[in-house]
């Protein structure tokens, strides 16, 4: 949500002291405690969603009950050690987590870090799909807003950017499908290849599991465009949610800067408009979008649940919705150490660069 | 709302307290396009109120209603005659199950965000001004829950909270809980940024100084500064959790069907239809969000760019001068003190 609130808009001038004086000693131990606070944050994530998942009962009662008759449920349980203490159970985990060892599946018995694999593979596809498309729409349309601004242009890329906001992943995909697949008949309605494209890929020797990437390597032509036009709709639905964030960034960073003297320098030497908006007053705006950019992938990944359900994606979100129906838990802990390891370390990377940035934000 | 109307700091304290109400002053120092968002958001967010408000007497059915005098409800048929948008795959009228759908969704928007501010604000300003290791580890746990996909977050909770229960009432708490649990970081970290920034300030250095206790200072310098935002935040976070309550709906989690009208669940059932070219049951739902969520974010987005002389529209007139602006300035409120345009 924060992520609608704009972020101050660049203020160039912090930049330059940074540069004169050297940050000294300060910015290296910052950054190790900062690192140091990666573990903490895995670990509160870890045990919050152990404890909360256990409040419900023990994952065999969950996925099992009503299907097994007590006694085989009781001889389940005690075999799988879920009658134990709980926080034995709990140190065990996490022993388990630092070896690797992520358990196995209660409801298809699988792996869960071959799972993890398989379904991040797709995740990451989509989320790469959505970034571009957030770029692409929203960097030049943030432009042009901040251009024309308080002008008609202005005035329909604004409502526009809240519109995209508005609009849940889910419904604008929807909107997507019936158009463009069920009325249109242009594209596929759901999925991430055809059937026979699918088989061809996962054939393939050591597949990375990103079917664009794969599709590629095998010069497979047909099978490229397949993917290609299973992935424009989930892309543009989740790209778009990002790309009024985006726009909405860009606009108030370059309104920002454009009132900065050196912009107005410029002018006065005779730069034209154009130049200034893209060249001089565009790039310092850039620096909070790099930081927002990062903290967007909390949103993506949220949105990639609701983006691969809508499309049946098969990625970490589709199947995190389908354990979580199933109680599952093994599963859903594996894929929330994922994501909170993701999270984490995106947001380290973040906090540095906010640092470099800006010497205030360090305490 | 009522916390709304002593925490903004406006231009001039001697107005009357009408125009000195958040929405009422922002609209007077609005113009042009400004004042068209505002107004029409104001227009959106006003019809949703009322038709959360009047549903009973608008809605033609109930919203668990599948027949009437003259039998069962026809299943998926198209939008006309005795249902105006047409019916869904469950028998359900779709127009009553979208009008019932505005009190579900306010009364989660009012439980959510009352909950959250609570904690978010006292813990966000007790944080930032004691600072040490009480901050360091609300920071951790904070930014642990706040970076983590909200929607996750909410997922877990609605698990653990609702756990099959199916009532009214206790849907909406869970789902309500759950937004709660993903606002109270935000709030947290905004109030929090702002109680640091604002330590520095001279204001509560000389507060500090004429011997004023850190209750004191805490209440009355900081956190009528730090929650110069909150009606932003407050028409922001009511629009995201419309969209969390939806996305929980969408997945499953939500509120039965047959206990309250959820559009999100609506979404969810819809879902299916689109393939076969059904589209009332899932695009009047779908609109009634966007509905929604576009007028609460086009309030707070007007307000958000009329607290921010940046981006506020170039009206440079002030009837009464500078005189009554100087004083807000002094006050250290907001970006004006970092500000040195002309």
């Amino acid at each position: 949500m924060t992520t609608l609130i704009d972020a101050p808009p660049s203020d160039a001038d912090a930049l330059l002291p940074l540069k004169k004086k050297q940050a000294g000693g300060g910015l290296g131990q910052y950054i190790l405690v900062r690192f140091l606070l990666i573990f903490p944050t895995i670990l509160i994530l870890v045990t919050m969603v152990f404890f909360l998942m256990r409040i419900t009962g023990d994952p065999i009662t969950a996925a099992m009950g009503g299907r097994l008759p007590p006694e085989q449920l009781q001889e389940r349980i005690h075999a799988a050690g879920y009658d134990r203490p709980l926080m034995m159970q709990y140190f065990e985990y996490l022993g388990q987590l630092v070896t690797g060892n992520f358990g196995t599946t209660l409801s298809d018995n699988r792996k869960v870090t071959e799972m993890l694999t398989t379904y991040g593979a797709a995740t990451l596809e989509l989320s790469i799909n959505a970034i571009i498309v957030a770029l692409l729409v929203g960097i030049p349309l943030g432009m042009v807003a901040a251009h024309r601004r308080d002008h008609l242009p202005d005035a329909v890329l604004r409502i526009l950017a809240i519109l995209f906001y508005a609009t849940p992943v889910f419904f604008a995909g929807m909107l997507l499908k019936l158009v463009f697949s069920v009325w249109l008949g242009w594209l596929p309605v759901a999925g991430r290849a055809g059937t026979r494209t699918e088989l061809s890929l996962t054939a393939l020797q050591a597949p990375t599991g990103i079917y664009w990437l794969d599709a590629l390597r095998s010069g497979n032509m047909a099978a490229l465009s397949d993917v290609m036009s299973h992935a424009v709709l989930p892309a543009l639905a989740l790209g778009l949610l990002t790309a009024g964030v985006f726009l909405r960034l860009v606009r108030t960073n370059v309104i920002g800067t454009l009132g900065k003297d050196y912009v107005e320098a410029g002018r006065s030497r005779g730069v034209s408009e154009f130049r200034l908006v893209t060249k001089h007053a565009y790039k310092p705006a850039l620096i909070p979008i790099i930081t927002v950019m990062g903290l967007q992938i909390a949103v993506l990944l949220g949105g990639a649940v609701l983006t691969e359900t809508t499309f049946e994606w098969k990625g970490l979100g589709f199947q995190l919705a389908n354990y979580l129906t199933a109680r599952d838990f093994v599963a859903v802990q594996g894929i929330v150490v994922l994501l909170a390891v993701i999270v984490a370390v995106t947001n380290f990377i973040v906090d540095i660069i906010a640092a470099l940035i800006d010497p205030r934000v360090r305490y | 709302m009522s916390a709304n109307t002593t925490i903004e700091p406006v231009a001039n304290p001697r107005a009357p307290l009408f125009r000195r109400l958040p929405v009422v002053s922002h609209f007077n120092k609005s113009m042009g396009l400004q004042r068209f968002m505002l107004v029409v958001g104001l227009v959106l967010t006003g019809i949703f109120l009322l038709t959360a408000l009047a549903a009973p007497l608008l809605a033609p059915y109930g919203f668990a209603q599948l027949s009437d005098a003259d039998g069962s409800f026809p299943t998926q048929q198209a939008p006309g005659g005795k249902h105006l948008l047409g019916t869904t795959v469950g028998g359900y009228d779709v127009l009553s199950r979208v009008i019932w759908g505005t009190q579900t969704a306010l009364l989660v928007i009012i439980v959510a965000v009352v909950l959250s501010i609570f904690a978010g604000v006292i813990l966000g300003l007790v944080s930032g001004y004691i600072g040490g290791w009480l901050d360091r580890i609300l920071v951790v746990v904070a930014d642990a829950i706040y970076a983590f996909p909200s929607l996750l977050v909410a997922i877990v909770m609605a698990i653990v909270i609702s756990g099959g229960q199916s009532s009214l009432f206790g849907g909406i708490l869970a789902a309500a809980i759950s937004i709660t649990v993903v606002f109270i970081p935000q709030y947290f970290r905004v109030i929090r940024a702002e109680t640091i920034r604002l330590k520095a300030e001279p204001f509560v250095e000389s507060a500090k100084v004429v011997g004023a206790s850190n209750v004191r200072i805490m209440t009355r310098h900081i956190y009528r500064n730090a929650t110069r935002t909150l009606p932003l935040i407050f028409t922001l976070n009511a629009s995201e959790s419309i969209l969390t309550l939806a996305g929980l709906g969408f997945l499953g989690f939500g509120i039965e069907p047959s206990s309250a009208a959820e559009w999100g669940f609506d979404l969810n059932k819809a879902l299916a239809d689109t393939t076969s070219g059904i589209w009332w049951t899932g695009l009047f739902p779908g609109l009634a969000i966007v509905w929604t969520v576009l007028g609460l974010t086009l309030v707070g987005e007007s307000i958000n760019d009329l607290n921010d002389p940046r981006l506020r529209g170039r009206k440079r007139t002030n009837r009464k001068g500078s005189a009554a602006a100087a004083p807000a300035a002094a006050n250290g409120s907001g970006p004006a003190t970092e500000l040195s345009n002309p």
